[in-house]
């Protein structure tokens, strides 16, 4: 099962970043593809991108809801938080496990061998505040005299944008060197931060930070597809426990906005059929790991 | 197979029905076009520029 997780997070990857002439063009794609949503982060400024970041389309537009009002648009964010409640309530967190490039990037900085660290539970709870107020709130509420926001998620924390954009685009094009100042020093230094943070400990992201997590989180006790818990079939061995990345106990939080869904749990550890997928009330068949290692 | 096991779960159709409304909603608005204009736009600031 991680084999074809990698192999969709890999393929994920390539389908929201499949613009491959931007050497040659030295500007990102601006074709038409890009009124598309990617389903998990990526910055649209990343010179390959093939699709709009949900989170920060979602910004742009609500720091521009007083010009879109006045000038008799009403712009207000219904396409982009459309498409995400339709991605969130089809697939829930599935997304951050099966999906996103910087899920990818935090999972394969894991793999370094290093001494490895929990995440304190209580900082899960950060990313509803990065959701509400810097992707919501502030750029809603604090404008410049002009009636303008700013994107403040994109602006003052994304690492994925750093990584994404911010690094190739100065790359690509020389002249914005001389652009640089603290704001860019601001986010390389964050980069750097959570780079060498999930290192250290899994997806530390993804599990204080990133706001798409936090939105795609509210729909997993309800999503169209979701892991399903057999209470019956469940002898609480704990074995779950162990191989959770976000340290979660699913045995005992079935439907956590924490679970990224990576279905680890339902086909490494379980061995008694307790973990299975649903589709909508009805079960597909689980995968119980070794029943053999049960009879043995 | 059990009961429940068969029942359909509507809370999920129910939400993706008012999303489905939603994003039809923002069409209708002509966001997609608003959308795409910003994407096809370096945002400089976005990316720790500027």
């Amino acid at each position: 099962m991680e084999i074809i997780r990698k192999w969709s997070q890999a393929i994920w990857l390539l389908l929201v970043n499949g613009f491959w002439g931007f050497p040659v063009t030295g500007n990102l794609y601006q074709g038409p593809l890009k009124v598309i949503c990617s389903p998990g982060l990526n910055c649209y400024s990343c010179p390959a991108a093939t699709t709009y970041c949900p989170i920060g389309s979602l910004q742009q537009l609500l720091l521009g809801i007083r010009f879109s009002i006045e000038s008799g648009r009403y712009y207000m964010g219904a396409f982009v938080v459309g498409t995400m409640g339709i991605i969130g309530a089809t697939a829930g967190r599935f997304i951050c496990g099966w999906a996103c490039p910087f899920g990818l990037y935090q999972e394969l900085l894991h793999r370094i061998p290093s001494r490895k660290f929990s995440i304190p539970p209580i900082l899960n709870g950060l990313k509803y505040l990065f959701l509400v107020f810097f992707v919501i709130v502030l750029p809603l509420v604090l404008v410049d005299d002009f009636g303008l926001g700013k994107p403040w998620f994109c602006k003052y924390v994304c690492p994925a944008g750093t990584l994404e954009a911010g690094i190739p685009m100065v790359l690509l094009q020389p002249d914005l060197r001389t652009t640089l100042g603290w704001l860019y020093v601001n986010k390389i230094g964050l980069l750097v931060l959570f780079s060498a943070w999930s290192v250290l400990a899994s997806r530390p992201f993804c599990r204080t930070t990133c706001p798409l997590g936090a939105f795609y989180g509210l729909f997993n006790r309800v999503s169209l597809v979701k892991i399903r818990l057999d209470r019956d079939a469940c002898t609480s061995c704990g074995a779950c426990h162990a191989v959770c990345p976000v340290e979660i106990r699913i045995n005992e939080t079935p439907g956590s906005s924490e679970c990224i869904n990576c279905l680890r749990c339902l086909s490494e550890a379980c061995r008694f059929d307790a973990l299975s997928l649903e589709v909508a009330g009805f079960p597909l068949r689980s995968r119980s790991v070794s029943k053999a290692n049960v009879s043995n | 197979m059990k009961r429940g096991e068969r029942s359909i779960r509507r809370t999920p159709l129910v939400l993706l029905a008012l999303f489905v409304l939603l994003w039809l909603t923002g069409i209708n608005l002509g966001e997609p076009g608003r959308v795409l204009e910003q994407a096809k736009s370096i945002c400089l600031a976005c990316i720790g520029i500027g």
